[in-house]
């Protein structure tokens, strides 16, 4: 286990930015850490790289505890914290070299052009960084965090303000990263977890409320699944409601309804034997995706409401 | 420690605060010395240094703040704090670095005053007729005080991320440290019994003591317990993120 967290927790006064967050995370494995803006994800993150201790819990990267041998972890680490802070004065490569010697990585010169060249910093390498524009100053805050080549990779929202493109790359950059590192990284941007992670762990309220992998989400239980089907001619919602294995339905417009059903159902030939049963058709039927997104509203909006 | 310590003097000489302190404290000690009537070594029967060590205070209280005002406040506005507290460094290696950093800047802006030495020295009659030991104590002095100064900046701007609120806050102290307890002694109260106690705990009588050349053990103590204490103050500042805070 490459990072593991047991009952962590932050409290502010009677606040709980973080309570008793568990979890663990083998090496090589991209985690995706989502959560709506409040939820703790930046303060999990602050207390993983040892920026401030926790009130109660423990948590251990590469073997080293957080609290005791900090030192250790923070050798071990790479850390994009949110809003990407940089010494605005510096040339890219002047603050390279600055990070590698806090880290003294060995062979310094040759690491900072292999940084530059794998980030795509190539072209604009000679500028200050307070000459660049925020895709590139993401792509030196990535540099930095990977100068020394850490065992763990912490990346807190690494892709805000980034246009289309460079998100792909950026993208691209995280998921080729985590071939042999161990990536966390948080977002809220849904799509992006769901095309680089292996997993996902959804924190709300301070609490993780899911935690799996991406490639269960269309099988997981625990979620509402739907469909929307189009029928030629209209169908007491009351009738599709008693059917086996649904859970409830609603009419949408026209002749479209939309049906949230159990996981272990073949709701699609249960709706076809009842179109047939009542002389009717069916003239669209769409399984709707079963996507982080949904899985996400689902979640912390059910933890709001209560 | 050492890569801070480079990092931060780069940093003054990459925007033009490093520069400019220094041309000020060059311009302001060249004039006072031997331009302006009032101070003027030329007008003085003396071959001696003194006003060097009379102005340097005064200076000092207004632009080693200016110096320090940047180190903690600066890192503390943009988060870059952040940066350097999730490396492998210690917080006292942050502090010091940042400190010497300071320091040498001070040290850098009074070599040129030797040109200073050499000119007095040359203007003696004979050639040479000035107390030479006690310049070098002088100046011992002078390091000591800037470096006391240097440790309460560091200490201030460790207190804001404002680096105005740094700046007036360190200049309130340095002066506070230097002055304040001389006129405090004043006060009735202390008048008469303990008014040698509490000069005592001011800058000023250690500083003119040194200043005469005369390095005495209880004043290098307490330099370097002012020092350590600001310091150690800096590291309580810094350590306070940590701390269990209400919201």
């Amino acid at each position: 286990m490459s990072v593991v967290v047991e009952s962590l927790s932050k409290h502010y006064g009677l606040q709980k930015a973080v309570d008793s967050v568990s979890f663990s995370v083998q090496k090589g494995e991209i985690v995706g850490f989502l959560g709506p803006n409040g939820a703790g994800k930046s303060t999990t993150m602050k207390m993983l790289t040892c920026f401030i201790p926790p009130t109660s819990g423990s948590a251990s990267i590469a073997g080293f505890d957080i609290g005791a041998q900090s030192i250790q972890v923070r050798q071990r680490i790479g850390y994009l914290p949110e809003h990407n802070p940089l010494y605005k004065d510096m040339y890219i490569r002047e603050y390279l070299s600055f990070v590698g010697k806090l880290h003294k990585v060995n062979a310094l010169e040759n690491r900072i052009e292999e940084m530059i060249h794998l980030t795509g910093l190539t072209k604009e390498a000679n500028k200050k960084i307070m000459a660049l524009s925020k895709g590139y100053r993401q792509r030196v805050g990535l540099a930095q965090a990977l100068i020394h080549d850490p065992e763990v990779l912490i990346l807190d929202e690494p892709t805000t303000g980034l246009d289309p493109n460079q998100l792909v790359e950026i993208r691209h950059l995280i998921k080729s990263l985590g071939k042999d590192k161990t990536v966390i990284f948080s977002s809220h941007i849904l799509q992006e977890v769901q095309a680089i992670c292996d997993r996902y762990l959804i924190i709300n309220n301070g609490k993780i409320v899911a935690d799996d992998r991406i490639d269960q989400l269309s099988t997981d239980s625990k979620i509402e699944h739907s469909i929307l089907v189009r029928f030629a001619e209209p169908v007491d919602v009351k009738l599709l409601e008693s059917l086996e294995g649904v859970l409830h339905a609603e009419h949408v417009k026209d002749n479209s309804y939309h049906i949230s059903h159990k996981a272990d159902v073949n709701i699609s030939a249960t709706v076809f034997q009842l179109a047939l049963a009542q002389n009717n058709s069916i003239i669209e039927l769409v399984q709707e995706s079963r996507n982080v997104e949904s899985v996400f509203q689902q979640l912390t909006n059910k933890k709001t409401d209560n | 420690m050492w890569a801070i310590c480079v990092k931060e003097i780069r940093s003054f000489f990459s925007s033009l605060m490093g520069y400019i302190v220094i041309a000020v404290i060059l311009v302001t000690m060249g004039l006072m010395m031997w331009v302006f009537p009032d101070y003027s070594v030329l007008d003085n029967v003396y071959a001696s240094l003194d006003q060097l060590f009379v102005l340097a205070p005064m200076l000092f209280v207004f632009l080693i703040p200016a110096i320090t005002m940047r180190s903690f406040a600066d890192e503390n506005q943009n988060g870059t704090i952040e940066l350097l507290a999730t490396r492998p460094l210690r917080d006292r290696e942050i502090i010091i670095g940042k400190f010497l950093a300071c320091l040498i800047l001070v040290v850098i802006a009074l070599i040129p005053t030797a040109l200073y030495y050499y000119t007095v020295y040359q203007l003696g009659s004979p050639p040479g007729n000035l107390d030479s030991g006690g310049i070098f104590g002088a100046y011992i002095g002078l390091f000591f005080l800037a470096a006391s100064f240097v440790s309460i900046g560091v200490f201030a701007s460790a207190l804001s991320n404002n680096q105005v609120v740094s700046f007036i806050l360190a200049t309130f102290l340095c002066f506070f440290f230097y002055w304040g307890f001389q006129f405090i002694s004043r006060l009735p109260v202390f008048v008469g019994k303990w008014d040698d106690f509490v000069q005592h705990f001011g800058i000023d009588l250690h500083y003119f003591s040194m200043s005469r050349g005369l390095v005495d053990s209880r004043d290098l103590i307490y330099f370097l317990s002012v020092i350590f204490l600001f310091l150690f103050f800096t590291f309580m500042s810094l350590d306070s993120r940590k701390w269990e805070k209400s919201a």
